[in-house]
């Protein structure tokens, strides 16, 4: 046999239970997408058997049209939900960071009750507040978005919020006393200190509000008009009949959307900047 | 010195209330151009908030901080003619030295030729040259340091404010930047304001020194006055170590004093006190100012025994504890009257901490003007 060195106690990445662990762990999380992908290409009108390669399933999904323009609807409610999101949960996490006023702890609360009220009272508080303030339905796009949009902002903010708030718990004030100091005015400061600081969960923050805002299904189903439809829903609507691997192509094409959107912002910022703690 | 009519910094009657707990209490001081000035005091003493208030970070309760003789209780941190370095240094992270010494030149939009000239003028200033490229998590605490100097320095404030600029060095560095510090000073001929609650510090970079203590002004003198001649217990406690013993004082002539100590027996002063006869007053006495001899041996101590108040005093004792710290050796004695007299006594040989041991009888005698005398 080949020699080996004993392994120290605390080289647990060289122990096999725990290899077997994380081994099991990943098989868990993956598994399910892996097959999901693999399966977008199988020559066969069911889930089931492995048939043979195809490509045709993507072809047919991406002539679809009501799938592809559920994508696009997906797509612009996430990215204007992302980016009001970031502007709000930014501004509402350096208010609660930076000021005291009276009800600070009430706002607080409140703030974060989207991210534990059940989605399905969310869905129904928002269906029963646009019909009662009379939201048009019948608008051109993108503009028919917006109920959905508003929705998603709602749930979306308050994970921004939480994200850069835990970030500026570790900004070292004196750091922006500094740069007043230095001659810096009020926003001077923000832009040249405290901005750089809270970069990273800004961009962790967006992910989350992007993905969240992508997915969501139980508030969009009730926000959404009569002729408005997303990804997630018009994919429910699809698997009411059969799971057809065009399900699977779409999938899989959103996906490697999202992953390559992820990666593109992580390679921007600098994946050390992520965990960085100063 | 070079002393002009007008201070740099006047504080007038200021106070500095948080809720209920008063940081700074109606002080008034004046700072000199050109002055390296120390505020000394225990940690809480309120001398932190006291620079944060010149640097405009907070604002006093009452009172009023003028500086080049301008009312500053309007102006914000950003518009006074003073810049601070902070004890946590607060270099940016995100920028390179250069960036970070440049950084308030060009908010204030000096040109671009101008600030590569005096930003290289200040790094070379601080010692850093060759450092323009490196980020702050490259380097160690004491070139962070240094960093903030020159960021601050760049600026040709009229003041630099120095928030405990030496309590995150080790021992050797610390001693290192204290010369350097002063040197500095001297070559820019800023007026440096420092905070400290290390006394070697202030006493070896001050031109003068303002001891503070809770929110009050306790002294404010230059450094050997300040340990020569404290002008209370908290400052003679506060500034080196001292023996202090409780006495009434039973002579006071114009050349000549005594007091009565319990503790300590009668003590002579070549000196008179100006108190009222029979007050209550204090003896502080260093402990390098007391000499050590076996009893009987030498004539001064001949001579003392006489208690002749124009001679040395004299005391007795026995030695309960002594510490060993290369230069000097301290003893701990145990006096006649019961109180406990520390002594430190140099050791000009290799073996003159063989001298005494423990349980040793000794006699001590200083000078006549050596002992202070303390009326609160």
């Amino acid at each position: 046999m080949f020699t080996r060195t004993a392994i120290a106690p605390l080289e647990y990445t060289r122990k096999l239970w725990m290899r077997s662990w994380v081994g099991l762990t990943m098989l868990f999380l993956y598994a399910p997408l892996i097959v999901l992908m693999i399966f977008s290409f199988n020559d066969s009108k069911r889930n089931v058997m492995w048939k043979g390669f195809t490509l045709k399933y993507y072809e047919k999904a991406l002539n679809n049209d009501s799938l592809v323009e559920a994508m696009v609807n997906s797509l612009t409610i996430a990215f204007l939900a992302t980016i009001v999101s970031l502007v709000i949960g930014a501004l509402a996490a350096v208010m609660l960071w930076r000021f005291r006023f009276p009800f600070k702890g009430l706002v607080e609360g409140t703030m974060s009750l989207p991210i534990i009220v059940p989605e399905i009272c969310l869905g129904v508080a928002f269906l029963i507040f646009f019909a009662k303030v009379d939201w048009p339905t019948d608008l051109p796009w993108p503009l028919n978005l917006s109920a959905i949009t508003i929705a998603h902002i709602t749930f979306c903010f308050p994970f921004v919020a939480m994200v850069v708030r835990a970030r500026l718990a570790s900004f070292n004030n004196e750091e922006e006393e500094a740069a007043k100091d230095l001659g810096a005015t009020e926003w001077q400061a923000f832009r040249d200190v405290l901005l750089p600081h809270i970069k990273p969960s800004l961009v962790a923050g967006a992910l989350l509000a992007f993905t969240l805002s992508l997915d969501d299904f139980v508030i969009t189903f009730f926000t959404s008009g009569p002729d408005t439809i997303t990804f997630p829903v018009k994919v429910y609507s699809m698997v009411r009949f059969s799971v057809t691997p065009e399900v699977n192509a779409a999938s899989t094409i959103l996906i490697v959307l999202t992953v390559a959107l992820t990666f593109v912002a992580l390679k921007y910022q600098g994946v050390k900047g992520i965990s960085d703690a100063h | 010195m070079t002393e002009t009519k007008q201070p740099i910094i006047q504080i007038r009657n200021v106070s500095k209330r948080f809720g209920r707990v008063t940081a700074v209490d109606n002080v008034s001081l004046d700072i000199r151009a050109g002055e390296f000035f120390v505020l000394l005091g225990p940690s809480g003493c309120g001398k932190t908030t006291l620079l944060r208030m010149i640097a405009g970070f907070e604002l006093p309760t009452e009172g009023q901080i003028l500086i080049d003789g301008q009312d500053m209780s309007l102006v914000p941190p950003n518009k006074r003619p003073v810049n601070m370095v902070f004890q946590s240094y607060a270099v940016f992270p995100h920028m390179n030295v250069t960036d970070n010494v440049g950084y308030g030149l060009r908010i204030s939009g000096v040109s671009k030729g101008e600030i590569r000239d005096r930003v290289a003028e200040a790094l070379e200033l601080v010692k850093l040259g060759g450092f323009e490229d490196r980020m702050p998590d490259q380097m160690s605490g004491g070139q962070r340091q240094r960093v903030a100097l020159a960021r601050s320095l760049v600026m040709r404030p009229k003041v630099l404010l120095l928030d405990e600029p030496l309590s995150a060095l080790d021992a050797k560095l610390r001693a290192q930047m204290q010369f350097e510090l002063a040197d500095l000073q001297d070559k820019v001929g800023i007026t440096f304001v420092t905070v400290t609650h290390d006394q070697d510090e202030a006493l070896s970079m001050a031109s003068r020194v303002a001891v503070i203590n809770k929110g009050e002004v306790a002294q404010l003198a230059p450094p050997s006055d300040l340990y020569e001649y404290p002008a209370n217990r908290f400052v003679a406690d506060f500034v080196g170590s001292v023996n202090i013993f409780e006495g009434t004082l039973t002579l006071d002539e114009p050349d000549k004093a005594a007091v009565d100590c319990p503790g300590l027996g009668k003590v002579y002063l070549n000196h008179g006190v100006t108190g009222p006869h029979g007050a209550n007053v204090w003896i502080a006495l260093r402990p390098e100012k007391i000499y050590l001899h076996v009893p009987g041996e030498g004539k001064a101590v001949r001579a003392a025994a006489q208690d002749a108040p124009d001679g040395h005093n004299l005391a007795r004792g026995t030695i309960k504890g002594m510490s060993y710290l290369g230069d000097v050796t301290l003893y701990d004695i145990h006096l006649e009257g019961g109180q406990i007299i520390r002594v430190s006594r140099p050791n000009l040989s290799r073996h003159d901490q063989d001298d005494f041991t423990w349980g040793d009888k000794v006699s001590m005698h200083w000078r006549a003007d050596s002992p202070v005398v303390l009326l609160s």
